[in-house]
């Protein structure tokens, strides 16, 4: 075993100059890098190697390592750097979600932070998220094995998380004899592939992280490699402070900080450039203009604040500013856009429902958002396109997203903190997706709305009433139909301008070429909704008796409303009645299986949480129904 | 153009806030909890800068146990003064009932006073999202430790549904009656934590430094005779010069013999010594590996 280089112990230096170490130590940058290789490549047994050497490991902890290297390690009498790390085996077994592992080393010049994405399964989705902070990826092959489908895998997702720096750490050089042919075949085979995906640079290192070759200094075993040792090179490789601060200046608005009247700062983390008192600033999406009056913090005003800090910043100007817009540099000023081309990383069970509304978060702003059909998917082994309607569990895929209102951001590639975004289902309210910004398509500019003469306002009043969406929803059989019919008759004798759009009907139609799966039920309601909105428009009441089985479309047509104009009518009929009614024969055939995708035998009802009316058609008639909803509508 | 290397603390301190801002930005009624101990001390100093010019606007609170340290209590009380924040003491009125103590309960002090208390301080005053002190640095079970970490209704923490966390961008949208604990020193190390109280000059218990106090030795740990509850059985309190490298209710924290009185000979005695930080925590004796269980019960 090598013994940990000399750089390593500074326990002279701490015992003879507390004071200068800490000095020293207070001057450390930072650097963050992810670990790509399965258990078979070495990789926990060089994440232990690094914590051994950096002497990140205590003596109770070696103690306890040394007894199980003796009892279940894989090395014989050697200590199995492995078992540091791998406690999470057993976490698997048990079902425990493990997306990442932090492990923590610091050296004399540099604190790490390793994201460690343990097994195969769940793989890109791990790796994705690992690789979203991290600056630099080890990228680990067996000597033995040289380049396989899964360094393939690692290299493509290292790439689309935009990760700039990438080490090809060529591991178990000991059980190829130190062979330098070996070690140069598996570079230049990597450099093409490398070329392939657009990834320019990348620097190879033999090493063995078992026998400790190449990790903290040059190993005599490899006389032929002229390069650095691992660890010096994470060291010293260059951790983009300067890069980032040359950018123009973005910050997304975090929080208002209004302790009192005289005071209204804006706090935030830098996303990129520098920012200075007097400096001019704009604050996107509005556009509004000011300049920089202070940069405050606890340890009194600065001068200067650069990206990655996190400030409160004033304004000389009282200009609205709130929690998700950018303030940014005026004169480099951020697109504004509200949709775009993006690449989707799918992480929930549930697949991707394309048309459903989504809460998307990028930088500090939240927003309603519906994804497209995938254009295509990406095979993440083969990087090959394949046509593909949805995304499942940790798949890829390039998609178009619209969000229900402009939104400054930059492409994913120039900037992660306001090109990148979560996708949150509505519902449930996991984090289903993460994205990355392509550009934008700019949509909005190009079709401009066309404003006319008469607005909405005056085709209501021409009809002395208020235009309103009634919408009905329940199960099938509950009772919706009927009383929709019932209560557009009574409104017509009141001389009200009213529609009725029923579910059946509009299936024959404008729908016809939709099913009943959760996709089209989504398309469905979208395009009913959206019907339903041009008839407010021209002034009409509006009846609708729809299952509308989803939540998150009610609440996306609610949405496409006026506030106050979309009443949400429950028609709460329980399972049993509703399939004891079995008007048109359907649940039978549901039972039997010969219907596929019914609302409350194999497809769900998610009940309203807080309807606009609730009507228990076990309590009330059609006709009392009727009369309920109008008392609402016309008190 | 300026170039300004940021230090490995400097981003740790920016990424701390930035999880402090988005927090009090996403949820209705947060609390930091504030143990007294140097992570606590860490993550209020953090808190005071993450919202100056104004207080931080959520108040701290204090699980309670009755057992720790006089000292602790005496820091607990200033700090939240000297922030300008309002300090909430929670005490399980169940186990002050029952009288239970660390001598004669075991696991069950612990269960009752810190794991109960805490639900029980949660729901009395509806706090949706709960700041803790927990760094990843500290075993190996925390290492996967999300930075939002997501509970039940009924407090219980469901391993298999905790939601991934990329770049910058937490979630923080859950349903009625769910919580949130957020850990926004995740990142930090134990040296970490000691150069940045150095560096910043926050104030610490006396108690991590050393200084002549009466112990007794007990199953292999040194514990402080704090007050005139601790049961002597025949034993002879001796003085001894000791400090504590964690803190936590005073018989159930074990000592360690040391001529370390500054913090930058804390600091040095850190680096050289050889055992781990838990070490002296009993919990960690009485269940190994029970961390797991104790967070699904509500425990941090």
């Amino acid at each position: 075993m090598t013994t940990p280089d000399p750089i390593y112990k500074t326990d002279a230096l701490i015992a003879e100059n507390i004071d200068q170490y800490l000095e020293t130590h207070q001057h450390k940058t930072m650097l963050r890098f992810i670990t790509c290789g399965s258990v078979d490549d070495g990789k926990s047994t060089l994440i232990g190697r690094l914590l051994y050497d950096s002497k990140m490991i205590f003596e109770d902890q070696l103690a306890t390592l040394e007894a199980d290297s003796k009892r279940s390690g894989t090395q014989g009498e050697e200590i199995d750097f492995a078992l540091l790390v791998d406690g999470l085996a057993a976490e698997r077994e048990q079902g425990i979600t493990i997306d990442v592992a932090y492990r923590f080393f610091a050296t004399e010049k540099r604190k790490f932070i390793v994201a460690d994405t343990p097994g195969h399964e769940q793989y890109t989705r791990n790796m994705v998220t690992g690789a979203s902070t991290a600056d630099l990826a080890v990228i680990l092959i067996d000597a033995r094995k040289g380049i396989l489908t899964q360094t393939r895998r690692h290299s493509y997702l290292v790439k689309l998380l935009g990760i700039r720096h990438v080490v090809l750490a060529v591991n178990k050089m000991d059980l190829v004899d130190y062979d330098q042919d070996t070690f140069d075949t598996i570079v230049s085979d990597y450099r093409t592939f490398a070329d392939s995906i657009g990834i320019e640079e990348f620097t190879a290192i033999p090493i063995s992280g078992f026998k400790g070759d190449n990790i903290t200094a040059p190993s005599d075993n490899t006389a032929w490699y002229k390069g650095t040792a691992l660890l010096p090179h994470l060291e010293t490789v260059s951790v983009e402070d300067s890069l980032e601060q040359a950018e123009p200046f973005r910050m997304p608005v975090q929080w208002v900080n209004r302790p009192n009247l005289d005071f209204r700062g804006f706090a935030g983390l830098i996303a990129s450039g520098t920012v200075r008192p007097g400096d001019e600033v704009r604050v996107l999406p509005s556009g509004k203009t000011s300049t920089i009056a202070k940069i405050v913090t606890f340890d009194g005003d600065r001068d200067i604040a650069v990206a990655g800090e996190s400030v409160t910043l004033t304004l000389a100007d009282e200009i609205d500013c709130s929690r998700g817009q950018v303030i940014v540099a005026s004169k480099s000023p951020l697109e504004v856009a509200d949709q775009f081309e993006t690449t989707l990383v799918w992480m929930d069970e549930q697949e991707l429902v394309p048309g459903r509304a989504y809460w998307m978060k990028i930088g500090t702003q939240t927003v309603s958002a519906t994804v497209q059909e995938p254009k295509y998917e990406v095979n993440v082994n083969t990087q090959e396109h394949l046509a593909s309607k949805t995304l499942d569990l940790n798949a890829i895929g390039i998609a178009n997203i619209t969000t229900d209102r402009e939104i400054p951001f930059a492409a994913y590639k120039e900037s992660r903190d306001l090109g990148g975004f979560i996708l949150i289902d509505k519902i449930s309210n996991q984090t289903v997706a993460a994205g990355m910004i392509h550009f934008s398509l700019r949509r909005a500019q190009n079709v401009h709305w066309q404003a006319t003469d008469l607005g909405r306002d005056h085709h209501a009043s021409m009809k002395h009433q208020k235009a309103t969406v009634l919408w009905l929803t329940g199960l099938s059989g509950s009772g919706k139909s009927t009383i929709a019919n019932i209560v557009e008759k009574k409104l017509a004798r009141m001389n009200r301008h009213t529609f009725l759009l029923d579910g059946d009907n509009v299936r024959h139609g404008l729908n016809k070429d939709l099913g009943f799966t959760e996709a089209d039920r989504v398309e469905n309601i979208r395009r009913v909704g959206e019907v339903a909105k041009l008839m407010t428009d021209a002034g009409l009441i509006v009846i609708t008796a729809f299952i509308s089985p989803f939540r998150s479309e009610r609440d996306m047509v609610r949405s496409m409303m006026q506030p106050g104009e979309f009443v949400e009518v429950f028609v709460d009929t329980p399972l049993e009645v509703a399939e004891s009614r079995d008007v048109k024969g359907l649940y039978a055939k549901a039972r039997a299986g010969e219907l596929k995708n019914f609302t409350g035998i194999d497809s769900p009802y998610e009940h309203p949480e807080a309807p606009d009316m609730h009507i228990d058609t076990t309590i009330l008639s059609p006709e009392e129904a009727a009369d309920a909803i109008i008392a609402r509508l016309i008190p | 153009m300026a170039n300004k290397t940021l230090t490995h603390l400097q981003r740790l301190e920016a990424e701390s806030i930035h999880i402090m801002r988005e927090v009090v930005a996403e949820t209705e009624n947060p609390v930091m909890l504030y143990s007294v101990g140097k992570d606590s001390a860490v993550m209020l100093h953090l808190a005071k800068k993450a919202f100056y010019p104004s207080p931080p606007p959520f108040p701290l609170l204090h699980v309670d146990t009755t057992w720790k340290f006089q000292e602790m209590y005496k820091l607990r009380d200033k700090a939240a003064k000297d922030a300008g924040m309002e300090l909430l003491v929670y005490q399980n009125p169940e186990a002050q009932e029952r009288g239970i103590n660390p001598f004669d309960h075991g696991s069950l002090h612990t269960d009752m006073w810190k794991t109960e208390g805490l639900k029980q301080a949660l729901d009395k005053y509806g706090f949706d999202a709960a700041f803790g002190g927990a760094r990843r640095d500290e075993e190996k079970a925390r290492a996967k430790e999300r930075v939002f970490s997501f509970r039940s209704a009924n407090h219980r923490w469901d391993p298999k549904n905790q939601r991934a966390e990329l770049w910058n961008i937490y979630n923080a949208r859950k349903a009625k009656g769910e919580s949130v604990r957020v850990f926004p020193i995740s990142n930090w190390t134990e040296l970490d934590i000691w150069q940045y109280i150095h560096l910043e000059g926050i104030e610490i218990v006396p108690l991590y430094m050393s200084a002549m106090r009466p112990t007794v030795v007990r199953d292999g740990l040194t514990i402080m005779v704090d007050d005139d509850r601790f049961p002597l059985n025949g034993e002879e309190p001796v003085m001894r010069s000791v400090r504590f490298r964690t803190l936590g209710c005073y018989p159930l924290t074990g000592a360690v013999e040391s001529e370390a009185t500054t913090l930058p000979e804390i600091i040095q005695e850190m680096l050289l010594t050889t055992t781990s930080e838990r070490q002296g925590r009993a919990i960690d004796h009485d269940q190994a590996a029970s961390m797991e269980k104790k967070k699904q019960e509500g425990y941090f």
